[in-house]
């Protein structure tokens, strides 16, 4: 939706997943030295995820930021 | 149990404030009657689309259903295609015009102008009923998670959480409720969809997790979606392939998809006829795909978590007395499995974003429907626009304090979903047979669609009692003495809908219809519905619908 001055709710959402992503990609490399008591920690699935939600996060934020036509 | 690292707790917190800053925000755009209820009618086709699947993909659905698929197998899939698919193509193409043209704000509202205020009240008020019984099922739920994973009070969860929903719904209308609704969806997905990768991996693919469950279990077949539904004995349910394409596939699904107002009202919300088309038709293509999300957790549990012979989780009843963990605890219980610090975080944050925007969903049609159906309709007919925006403000807010009530009510309640099927077989299947027969069928009168609609919910509820009273009359309901809970659910919906209709048929002939005046965008044959010969092939709605039911035979017949 569309109104003036409306912040879009693509931005907020990238936003979110651009701080979740940092959070867990960080976990994810403090895990490096002590891995997390869960089945299959050696896939250091916070690592590859974190950054996932990082990259989903800065397209998002970028492409919908305020200011910028949609 | 668990204990959330630092890192987790700041994910949940984070996302607390991130729902509850969209509320405050948006209450500046949220000042007139549409605006609050129907959010404007602006929303794009994805936004209305993705809102519409949100708003039924709560921790009922994610939590349930996982717990289904751990207890019947893959069978729980067919709730996500033939029990949805068909249902949301026909709403699309078929009822969304009669939806949209008629300009009404509700399902009731639409009954209101067909059929007369007798059918809008009866549906209203069992909408109501209905609808604050689903709130308290949904944070049942995920005070649930937050007690197994956590150990948190279920108390202090379901308040906390149930606050905020009514914070930012009553702040925000449903333009924050759908707003939030968009951003909870993508969480659900990012949170939940690793367990079903980490998992698969852990099992050795798809073909390793079946022969696991074959090898756990090498009596029953837990993963073919068709092929045992010849006799009543043959699977896990109990059912029979008539209930499941009937039952489900006809009243069920098509009485949820095309007159709950919970979802009808993000559809009428899209900013034209287009985008409405289309909404229910990428929320079909997501649900498609909810399996891999929710039925392959529970199909992983039986494969990783399970003994030959030994099923490592039980009925709720039995969990009870021995301490164990029931069905529906095997999404965090497999959460808790793979997840380590932050990702953690992320899949709590996901059934608690479930949970809230099943109960965003639920309040925001329950204020609307209370206000525009009972409120204006009963108590005061003319007042302002902003009058009826405060009363929804606070309807909001009291539909969220009886919610509370029957959360506890939920506990009495052996599986949640068997709970959630008996009611949508009460209220939500004979619905349909009244609004379909409304918008296909002139001849069908104001006296034809009330007592229509009464005999069928009459006659679910007296089915169901019935059944509680002497439990061998499930041979005579169900059609088998084997049948369970789920079979005797979608049984009782397809006789009531029969019953619906019947009763509408037989009454309409014997009354006055309405003449055709008025019934000129309401009923297929008297209303002009606009030609889409100005779009190009592939902007039309039909396209995308016959792709989206190509794809779902598709998953019929890979999984048969």
């Amino acid at each position: 939706m569309h109104r003036p001055g409306m912040l879009s709710i693509w931005f907020f959402i990238g936003v979110l997943l651009l701080v979740y992503g940092i959070l867990i990609f960080g976990a994810g490399i403090y895990g490096l030295s002590k891995p997390p008591a869960v089945k299959m920690a050696d896939l250091h699935a916070g690592i590859w995820w974190g950054a996932l939600l990082i990259a989903l996060g800065a397209i998002y934020t970028v492409k919908f930021r305020p200011g910028r036509n949609n | 149990m668990l204990s959330l690292s630092p890192v987790d707790l700041v994910i949940v917190v984070l996302y607390f404030c991130a729902v509850l800053c969209i509320g405050f925000y948006l209450k500046r755009y949220t000042r007139t009657g549409e605006d609050f209820f129907l959010a404007g009618r602006e929303m794009t086709a994805w936004v209305a689309g993705l809102s519409f699947l949100a708003a039924n993909l709560g921790s009922l659905e994610l939590m349930g259903w996982a717990g289904n698929a751990y207890q019947y197998g893959i069978l729980a899939a067919h709730w996500y295609w033939v029990g949805a698919i068909p249902a949301m193509v026909f709403l699309a193409i078929v009822m969304i015009p009669f939806y949209y043209i008629s300009k009404t704000h509700s399902v009731p509202g639409y009954l209101k102008l067909r059929y007369g205020e007798p059918a809008r009240a009866l549906s209203a008020i069992s909408f109501g009923f209905m609808t604050v019984l689903m709130s308290g099922i949904n944070m049942y739920s995920m005070a649930l998670v937050l007690k197994v994973v956590l150990g948190w009070n279920i108390s202090t969860s379901i308040w906390v959480s149930s606050l905020t929903v009514a914070i930012y719904v009553s702040l925000g209308g449903l333009l924050s409720a759908i707003f939030n609704e968009v951003l909870q969806f993508m969480l659900i997905w990012l949170g939940a969809l690793l367990i079903s990768i980490i998992g698969l991996i852990e099992a050795g693919g798809w073909s390793g997790m079946v022969a696991r469950i074959h090898a756990n279990f090498p009596r029953q077949d837990f993963t073919h979606l068709w092929r045992t539904m010849g006799s009543f004995t043959d699977n896990p349910m109990g059912i029979h392939w008539v209930g499941i394409v009937f039952g489900l596939g006809v009243f069920i699904s098509m009485g949820y998809w095309t007159t709950d107002f919970l979802v009808v009202q993000r559809v009428i919300s899209a900013k034209d006829l287009r985008a409405a088309k289309l909404a229910p038709l990428i929320g079909a293509t997501f649900k498609m795909c909810v399996p891999f999300i929710v039925i392959l957790p529970g199909l992983l549990g039986l494969a990783v978590l399970d003994t030959p012979g030994h099923h490592f989780l039980v009925p709720a009843t039995e969990a009870e007395v021995t301490g164990g963990h029931s069905y529906d605890e095997v999404l965090p219980i497999m959460l808790a499995r793979y997840c380590g610090p932050g990702l953690l975080g992320l899949g709590i944050t996901a059934l608690i974003a479930g949970f809230m925007s099943g109960m965003a969903g639920n309040v925001s049609a329950f204020a609307t429907v209370w206000t525009y159906d009972i409120y204006r309709a009963v108590f005061r007919k003319e007042a302002s626009d902003s009058h009826y925006v405060s009363v929804g403000r606070w309807c909001t807010i009291l539909g969220v304090l009886v919610s509370i009530g029957t959360a506890y009510l939920v506990m009495q309640f052996k599986s949640i979903m068997d709970y959630v099927q008996a009611l949508f077989s009460f209220f939500i299947a004979p619905l349909f047979g009244t609004v379909l027969l409304g918008m296909l069928w002139k001849r069908a009168t104001p006296k034809g669609g009330f007592w229509g609609l009464l005999a069928g919910t009459v006659s679910s509820i007296g089915m169901y009692v019935w059944v509680k009273i002497d439990p061998t009359a499930v041979r005579y309901i169900a059609l088998s003495a084997y049948a369970k809970d789920q079979a005797q659910n979608m049984f009782r919906a397809l006789w009531c809908g029969l019953i619906c209709m019947a009763v509408t048929v037989v009454v309409s002939l014997l009354s006055e219809p309405k003449p055709e005046a008025e019934l000129v965008g309401l009923v297929y044959g008297c209303t002009e519905i606009p030609s889409e010969g100005h779009l190009a092939w592939w902007q039309r709605p039909a396209l995308w619908a016959g792709v989206v039911l190509a794809a779902f035979l598709a998953l019929q017949i890979i999984f048969w």
